[in-house]
């Protein structure tokens, strides 16, 4: 399935980072459909549109979704079973 | 990650052209930190009424240079912020950058090798960064760098390479030519398939640590072929480009 | 207090329509081409496996293969069309079926007040029936003249011109009506529910 448009999470990792206050790309997740665990750079992107949507890159379902608005940004992560951010 | 990073004014120290269409920027950081070979920064360009446009360029310069980073930066004709450092920034300039940024498109020594890694075009950069940073350390796993270009002279970095390659008997170049080649040329002239990646395995050693690098459809294409040669998913990390500027 | 940063010499895409044509809504800029924007991969769907469905409140759901389906009696419609991410094109010029007419082959049950379109792929995208009939909407399978390609959202897509694009679900299955509203794709995630440019309805609360 070739989709030029799709990039992957490196291209949005410094706003994800500036978003969620961790660097995404390197920390895990479980796909909520398909159970893939995987680093969140593996997840697939596409920038171009209403919102940013992340896919899972073996079951291509959506893991996380944001939306920027002047007043707030929105981050729908229920396609992720979990997100695992390590400790220091 | 200590603190979320911040957007600092870099300014540009010095720009090298690198072929026709690719320059490095060298940027001086006032809040430098040590990066990883594969991370980027991001640009964020102001215009006079408010309105930003903002792009990811891999640092194509190894961790070791310290207070500052090389941007390599190809112009893309119809792009909004690569024709901006092309046509309009001057060494003096200052440019917005948040970085270093990437957790996952990384290798640092310790990770060791055979390592294999794939590049079209503009894609090297990162490849360039962890070749570098190989090149600057004690020990050198097996490497081989699988390049796809249009042309000749589109091969950025191409005499550094085969410098690196000359002295270093564990770097093997493989070189791909797509669009022209010019006379006496001994390299590929075909974009990347099986049997390229088959030779790239083999040149790269057993079970290689994989990074590729290049538009989407380039490293759709390479992770898949990978796969089908039994080189196992988990040791294929890819960073795509999209088609745009 | 020091001044925000500027990029020396930066102006950027256009981003804003200084001369407001008065047929460019509030906020947007007027472009020749005709952007691909998306959230995920564009479906491939296979014409013979195509279909089109009306269901829900209904007496009895209709649905159309691809050859039924474009051999209704369609129109040319040209339209301005605006995103919500700013751009506005003009005239674009479109060949489908009208929604008047696609209801008109299903029994509504008075109680349907709202549609949801369904896309393959899974979008989807929620309007009041009312912002459907009277010729405000249409599923077009050809623009400019030729078949619409999948980037773009063929084999059909639904077209709302009144409303933001976004409301105009490529791709297009079929409508579910229903009794209550059911924010859609981007309407669950802080796209306004309406969505009309000309009030400038981007978001939840504008």
């Amino acid at each position: 399935m070739d989709d030029p448009l799709m990039l992957d999470a490196n291209a949005v990792a410094g706003d994800l980072a500036e978003l969620l206050g961790f660097e995404v790309t390197g920390a895990s997740h479980r796909c909520g459909h398909c159970g893939n665990v995987a680093m969140m750079g593996t997840l697939l992107a596409w920038t171009h549109g209403p919102g940013l949507t992340l896919r899972c890159s073996i079951c291509r379902d959506i893991v996380i979704r944001v939306v920027r608005t002047p007043a707030r940004t929105l981050v729908d992560v229920s396609g992720a079973a979990y997100l695992e951010i390590i400790s220091r | 990650m200590a603190e979320p990073l911040a957007w600092q004014i870099a300014t540009v120290r010095a720009i090298r052209a690198e072929t026709p269409t690719v320059s490095s920027f060298t940027l001086e950081l006032p809040a430098w930190r040590p990066h990883r070979a594969g991370q980027h920064y991001d640009v964020r360009l102001t215009a006079g009424d408010g309105y930003h446009a903002q792009r990811s360029y891999s640092i194509a310069s190894p961790p070791s240079r310290e207070g500052e980073v090389d941007l390599t930066i190809e112009r893309i004709a119809d792009g909004e912020v690569s024709p901006y450092f092309h046509d309009v920034v001057e060494v003096g300039d200052r440019v917005e950058v948040r970085g270093p940024i990437g957790g996952y498109f990384v290798w640092e020594p310790g990770l060791g090798g055979p390592l294999l890694l794939i590049a079209g075009g503009s894609g090297v950069v990162p490849l360039m960064a962890i070749l570098r940073e190989r090149a600057a350390n004690g020990a050198r796993p097996s490497t081989a760098l699988l390049y796809s270009s249009r042309t000749f002279d589109e091969v950025i970095y191409r005499e550094e390479l085969d410098a690196l390659a000359k002295r270093d008997r564990e770097l093997h170049l493989l070189n791909t030519l797509t669009r022209e080649q010019p006379a006496g040329w001994t390299g590929y002239t075909r974009r990347i398939d099986r049997p390229m990646l088959s030779d790239a395995v083999g040149a790269a050693g057993k079970q290689p640590l994989v990074y590729i690098c290049g538009p989407t459809l380039l490293v759709e294409a390479a992770a898949n072929g990978l796969v089908e040669l039994g080189v196992p998913a988990s040791q294929v990390r890819t960073e795509r480009f999209g088609p745009t500027s | 207090m020091s001044d925000p940063f500027v990029s020396r010499g930066f102006v950027g895409r256009p981003h804003a329509d200084g001369n407001q044509s008065g047929r460019t809504p509030p906020g947007q800029y007027l472009t020749n081409s005709f952007p691909v924007l998306s959230a995920g991969p564009t479906p491939q769907v296979p014409l013979d496996s195509w279909e089109f469905t009306i269901e829900g409140l209904v007496k009895a759901p209709a649905r159309w293969s691809w050859q039924e389906f474009t051999a209704l009696p369609s129109r040319d419609w040209t339209v301005d069309i605006s995103c919500v991410t700013k751009w506005t094109k003009l005239d674009m010029r479109w060949h489908g079926v009208s929604l008047d007419d696609l209801l008109a082959a299903v029994e509504i049950d008075p109680r349907a007040r709202f549609a949801t379109a369904h896309s393959y792929g899974g979008y989807t995208t929620n309007l009041p029936i009312t912002d459907l009939i009277n010729n405000q909407a249409f599923v077009a399978w050809q623009y400019d003249g030729a078949p619409l390609e999948p980037a773009h959202g063929g084999p059909a897509r639904l077209v709302v011109p009144h409303l933001y694009f976004w409301k105009s679900a490529k791709w297009v299955r079929g409508l579910r009506l229903m009794e209550e509203d059911e924010p859609g794709f981007w309407e669950s995630l802080g796209y306004h529910n309406r969505g009309d440019p000309w009030r400038e309805e981007r978001y939840s609360g504008d």
